[in-house]
């Protein structure tokens, strides 16, 4: 691939290596907090600062940290922006701190950070850093917000607490249960799959084409000849 | 009895995997075979237990007493590490058999955030010493079942023939939540 631009490192995030649909990371938080859409937000939006932060802090001494002992000094870099977000949320946020509960906390061992550490910003220059950053977090706040907004609205017919379905709507208990997380989460990555995989397919019946196509047009001159 | 209420809680009712959605990368990543989900499933709970009473000696004769509660969670975490570390030096020295059938699984545990989670969870809860004990104790069992119960669903999904953008993760993710569904069964108990 030719396109290793500024602009791609910031998009590649949303989609091509979406935290959540493509690599899988961070699925205890995606999974927990959904059951509404601002619970959904604000996980998110921590996450974000947290990755940013610490992408930029291990960008910037990638090269003082010895190689044996750097998971260890990436982890206490995360561990301190983690509390930074902690006590902020407390004294700024008090009621949202208490429904995201001990996932706040928990973002230290969110693998999408310590993998975007490990595999990026290790190896790359800051800027490069904190655009991978900004863009996984990006797309780790599309994929919150689908599968949340999805929760919320078939579990209590609402979306950020305004209500959308009419009363006539029974609202499905179970989304808003943990087994609603699981199934929602499991159906959105089949969707999701079976979309790339449909991309994949049409594009290598493309090339056959395209190559049948030379392939007739070089024998019918053949012919000709 | 409170003892019991709270290791059933830990176990059964509010499963760390099922219904608090703690640990699980292992959860889906080391659920492929039966005889690795019992051993993770067992290094988990040995570690589950140690950290549960580390970190409430840690909590409450070193971070409260000096009023420095915030650094709770880079120290938590660090503890964690090392005493993974330490683990797995001991389990080398005493037992080779077990080093052998734990091996890679320990490592992987660090980064799991049952454990961190069962930390914290114990100290917002102000449990004792006792209590804590019991609450990892059964942490590790529920866990433990949980990913002994998918695992074997696992191999006999194997079998079977999944529509192919549903292969891996997105099956066993949609297994996982009929489990937790069939697990709000233990809601009645107490």
């Amino acid at each position: 691939m030719n396109k290793k631009s500024y602009s791609y490192e910031f998009v590649k995030g949303i989609w091509e290596i979406n935290p959540i649909f493509k690599q899988i990371l961070g699925m205890c938080p995606t999974l927990a907090v959904t059951v509404s859409v601002i619970n959904g937000i604000a996980m998110a939006l921590a996450t974000t600062f947290v990755l940013v932060f610490s992408s930029f802090l291990i960008s910037l001494i990638r090269k003082l940290i010895p190689n044996q002992v750097r998971i260890a000094a990436y982890i206490i870099i995360i561990a301190s922006f983690v509390t930074i977000t902690d006590l902020v949320m407390k004294a700024k946020f008090p009621e949202m701190s208490k429904s995201l509960g001990p996932f706040i906390p928990l973002i230290v061992v969110n693998c999408i950070i310590l993998g975007r550490a490990e595999a990026f910003a290790s190896k790359n220059n800051i800027l490069k850093s904190l655009l991978d950053a900004l863009g996984n977090g990006l797309g780790f706040l599309i994929g919150l917000i689908l599968i949340s907004s999805i929760r919320e609205l078939l579990g209590s017919s609402s979306i950020l607490g305004f209500k959308v379905l009419p009363n006539s709507f029974d609202p499905l208990i179970v989304m808003i249960l943990p087994a609603g997380a699981f199934i929602t989460f499991g159906l959105l990555m089949g969707f999701f799959n079976s979309l790339s995989l449909r991309k994949k397919e049409s594009e290598k019946e493309k090339l056959i084409k395209k190559y049948s196509d030379k392939l007739i047009k070089s024998s019918n001159e053949l012919v000709e000849n | 009895m409170e003892l019991f209420i709270i290791f059933f809680s830990a176990a059964l009712i509010n499963n760390f995997v099922l219904s608090y959605f703690l640990g699980i990368c292992p959860f889906i990543g080391v659920s492929n075979k039966t005889s690795s989900a019992l051993s993770m499933g067992m290094a988990t709970t040995f570690v589950m237990v140690i950290t549960s009473i580390v970190s409430w000696l840690l909590w409450n004769l070193i971070l409260v007493p000096f009023h420095i509660e915030y650094l709770q969670i880079p120290s938590f975490i660090l503890v964690i590490a090392s005493l993974v570390q330490f683990v797995e030096m001991v389990i080398k020295k005493v037992s080779q058999p077990l080093y052998r059938a734990l091996g890679i699984f320990l490592p992987l545990i660090t980064t799991n955030c049952a454990i961190l989670g069962l930390a914290l969870l114990a100290s917002m809860r102000n449990y004792s010493l006792i209590e804590s004990l019991v609450f990892g104790f059964g942490a590790g069992v529920g866990f433990t079942l949980a990913l002994f119960i998918m695992s074997g669903i696992r191999e006999e999904l194997e079998l079977t023939d999944v529509p192919l953008p549903f292969r891996g993760a997105p099956i066993t993710l949609i297994t996982a939540g009929l489990l937790a569904l069939a697990f709000m069964g233990f809601a009645g108990m107490i």
